[in-house]
């Protein structure tokens, strides 16, 4: 083991007994109003808008099939999005889109940095809205910390408990909105008020609820930093080409007051030290100290600093997007780089291309599909019946699959096995025939059970089932079995 | 005693014991580890008073609450049987005739009759219900005494050859070879022309013998034309499938000294339900018979003392 290195904690004696625990120091962040503080609005909006909004989009599928357009339908195994629907078995098309994610997020970091981070995870969206709800309440950021500070007296408990109900509000319709993905929305809605929906829709919106609730009320920024690997997994993809958020130093240093300035000008950079940038940022940093874990690059820091600057008669852009390298050249007093050269380059193409690659490749297997098919399963116990005329019986269970959502006609057909007929257990023997109608019911699967007959003599052999649905060619499918039987070929 | 002191490295007091200039940290363990543990203590004591948890000489203590795994189990078969209780009670009041037009109830049956079959069958008719030699197979359509719902119902409740059962399936071949009713000679003879009769042995000399031999003497049970009798549960010496073995050896064996099988009378095992059940899982293994009034079961066969050959094949 190493011997552990010692930990010192700024503004501490030495003597003192050291602790790993690091104790949050709460963070209050003030209201900020700015191009990257609207960009982030719009976002929030229409992040909340599409989770609210989506399970309440009807889409007509005809009267077999739910008419809800995104619908994850776990009793019946299927997941319906819009015009699209997915069986257990093409369970494929989903981990597609995962895999789209996941390459979607590695080309989002390698273009724009961590824009994920910044406006769209979740865990950002929510905490941006409970910390406005914080606002709302207890005003800005002086009159949190007042707040904070204040010991508990009947005025801080009514505003915390008028806060956390807020709160436990918002949580609520967040864990209560995600369980209408998986069942009719309006149908769970009635149930769930009376009391009749299933336990795990309580269950569920239980626990969503109060992980909404201390996520993103209480634990919001260490999520990012303590909790998610995201932000780890990007410290490595990150490199001197991605943008991130970056303090230029060079323009900014020597900070100094603005009294400071006046007084011996030239000494000091455009930083006037007014904090402004820490003020804001909703994780609690200071991004002078450079690029950092804690760091969602939201831009809120840019905004405060733009006005500033504004403010003061400086030029904007002290804090701004910029990748490393640029910053570099614009300390040797060089133009940046082209915003398109910033994003065309060959990590991101590389990203792009198998992230169109897979998306092309599940949109052609999307369009090529055909929605029947058909398995087989052979009786193995006994693997043969003698019949009373030297004629041999096999026995099969066949699964015809019809995954429209309509009911269809469909052909079963015995293909090989000269002189062979079949018939079910439900139509009488004398009806045995080579090929057999069934109407599969709409989006589902029939079993049947097949009893193929092979005149005496025949040998153990394969042959195959086919199943063709009536109207379209292209809707065919066969299963391969073996026939057994007593007799060998010498016979 | 303890020498306590602060470690200089970390900063961390000692617990005060040394072996060989090597000393411990006391570091205590982390609050919400501990509350944790506090935590399980209160849980386990609420558990040992509410659950049964103390192992005593014959049993353990009860809990207040009442609960054993026993007790969860009969509750679920109670619910069980109380969710099969409809079909049991329908089944009971349907005649078996009724059944096949009654398609739930049938496919219930089915389902029944496969589960009871596992247990109670399959020690000699086989997991798949395909017999060994001497053991029919029940997949097929070769039926010794009838294979329609009631007959192979009633073959169940009775059995076959079952002592004490008045109504049991009884026949018996006589054994011709070892009682010296046939010579020898002539038992070659008929078994040239039972071969022959499903086509295993091309007529010849011995077999045309043979004809008058078993029209003297096997014609009575098995019928002239040699298609077997239901009433006397005679085999078919026609068809393809035999019994015993199709094998000369083992015919002449069979009109020589006949072997005869016996099956239970479930009647007095099973309730009415579940032979019912039974009936219809055997008769929906795909070959059984649908109804025919002339294959109506024949219940006194047992009084019939002249059958003569029977279970040959």
């Amino acid at each position: 083991m190493n011997k552990p290195e010692p930990i010192k904690s700024p503004g501490k004696p030495e003597d003192q007994p050291l602790s790993l625990y690091a104790k949050r120091e709460p963070v209050f962040n003030r209201r900020i109003d700015g191009k990257f503080r609207r960009l982030k609005w719009a976002i929030m909006v229409l992040c909340l808008a599409v989770y609210w909004i989506t399970p309440w989009i009807r889409w007509d599928r005809g009267q077999y099939s739910p008419d809800q357009a995104v619908l994850v339908d776990l009793a019946h195994r299927r997941f319906y999005m819009f015009g699209i629907e997915i069986w257990p078995q093409e369970f494929y098309f989903v981990a597609g889109l995962l895999i789209m994610a996941g390459i979607g997020l590695f080309l989002v970091t390698s273009a724009v940095g961590r824009a994920w981070c910044g406006y769209a995870c979740p865990q950002t969206v929510w905490t941006d809205l409970f910390q406005h709800v914080d606002r709302l309440f207890d005003g800005d950021r002086n009159a949190r910390q007042r707040l904070y500070k204040a010991p508990w007296g009947p005025r801080k408990i009514a505003r915390r408990f008028a806060k956390w109900t807020v709160y436990l509000l918002i949580s609520f319709a967040t864990g209560g909105a995600w369980i209408f993905y998986f069942a009719d929305a309006p149908t769970l809605q009635r149930e769930f008020w009376t009391g009749t929906a299933a336990p795990v829709a309580y269950a569920t919106t239980f626990v969503l609820t109060m992980t909404t609730f201390v996520l993103g009320g209480f634990m919001r920024e260490q999520v990012c930093i303590y909790m998610c690997p995201w932000p780890r997994i990007q410290t490595a993809m990150l490199d001197e080409k991605s943008l991130i958020v970056t303090y230029k130093d060079w323009r900014g240093e020597k900070r100094g007051s603005l009294k400071k300035a006046q007084k011996s000008p030239g000494e000091f950079g455009d930083c006037i030290d007014c904090d402004q940038c820490v003020a804001v940022c909703p994780t609690g940093i200071d991004i002078r100290e450079g690029p950092q874990i804690g760091c969602i690059t939201c831009a809120l820091c840019i905004d405060a600093c733009d006005r500033v600057m504004k403010e003061t008669g400086r030029p904007r852009g002290l804090i701004d997007y910029a990748t490393l390298e640029d910053a570099e050249r614009e300390k040797a007093g060089q133009p940046p780089t082209r915003h398109l050269k910033l994003i065309w380059r060959p990590r991101t193409i590389l990203y792009f291309g198998v992230w169109c690659a897979i998306g092309l490749g599940l949109l052609f297997m999307l369009g090529t599909r055909i929605r029947t098919d058909l398995s087989a399963a052979k009786d193995r116990n006994p693997p043969y019946i003698l019949m009373r005329d030297g004629s041999v019986r096999n026995a099969y269970t066949l699964r015809l699959r019809n995954m429209e959502g309509r009911p269809r006609q469909m052909d079963i057909a015995i293909e090989g096995l000269p002189g062979a007929v079949m018939w079910t257990e439900d139509m009488d023997h004398a009806n045995a025939a080579r090929t057999l109608v069934r109407t599969v019911p709409a989006d589902e699967t029939q079993g049947v059970r097949v009893y193929v007959v092979a005149p005496a003599d025949t040998a153990s052999q394969e042959f195959a089932f086919t199943l063709q649905a009536r109207g379209d060619a292209r809707e065919r499918d066969e299963a391969e079995v073996n026939f057994d039987s007593p007799f060998t070929e010498e016979r | 005693m303890a020498n306590k002191r602060i470690d200089e490295a970390t900063n961390t007091e000692t617990v005060g014991h040394e072996w060989d200039g090597i000393e411990e940290l006391n570091t205590p363990l982390p609050r919400w580890w501990l509350w944790s543990f506090y935590a399980t203590i209160v849980f386990s004591i609420g558990y040992v008073v509410a659950y049964p948890a103390i192992p005593m000489v014959h049993s353990a203590t009860a809990g207040m609450l009442g609960w054993s795994s026993r007790g969860e189990l009969a509750r679920d078969l109670g619910a069980q049987k109380n969710e099969r209780s409809k079909i049991v009670a329908e089944l009971a009041v349907t005649p078996i005739e009724k059944l096949p037009g009654k398609p739930a109830l049938m496919r219930a049956a089915v389902a029944g009759g496969a589960a009871a079959f596992k247990v109670n069958c399959v020690q000699c008719h086989g997991a798949g219900a395909a017999g060994s030699s001497g053991f029919p197979n029940l997949n097929d359509d070769d039926w010794l005494w009838g294979g329609d719902l009631a007959a192979i119902e009633q073959t169940l409740i009775h059995g076959i050859r079952q002592p004490g059962d008045k109504e049991a399936r009884t026949s018996l071949m006589p054994a011709f070879g070892k009682d010296g009713l046939i010579p020898a000679d002539q038992i070659q003879d008929v078994t040239s022309y039972v071969l022959s009769l499903s086509g295993k042995e091309h007529a010849s000399a011995a077999s045309r013998r043979g004809a008058a031999v078993f029209a003297a003497n096997c014609a009575v049970c098995h019928g002239p034309d040699g298609k077997g009798s239901r009433q006397f549960g005679a085999p078919d010496l026609t068809d393809a499938i035999w019994l015993y073995a199709g094998t000369r050896q083992a015919v002449s064996e069979q009109i020589s000294a006949p072997r005869h099988g016996v099956m239970p009378a479930w009647g007095t095992r099973l309730d009415p339900v579940t032979i019912k059940m039974l009936a219809a899982y055997v008769h929906a293994l795909g070959g059984g018979e649908t109804f025919a009034p002339q294959t109506q079961p024949q219940t006194q066969a047992q009084t019939e003392p002249q059958a003569e050959a029977t279970a040959a094949e």
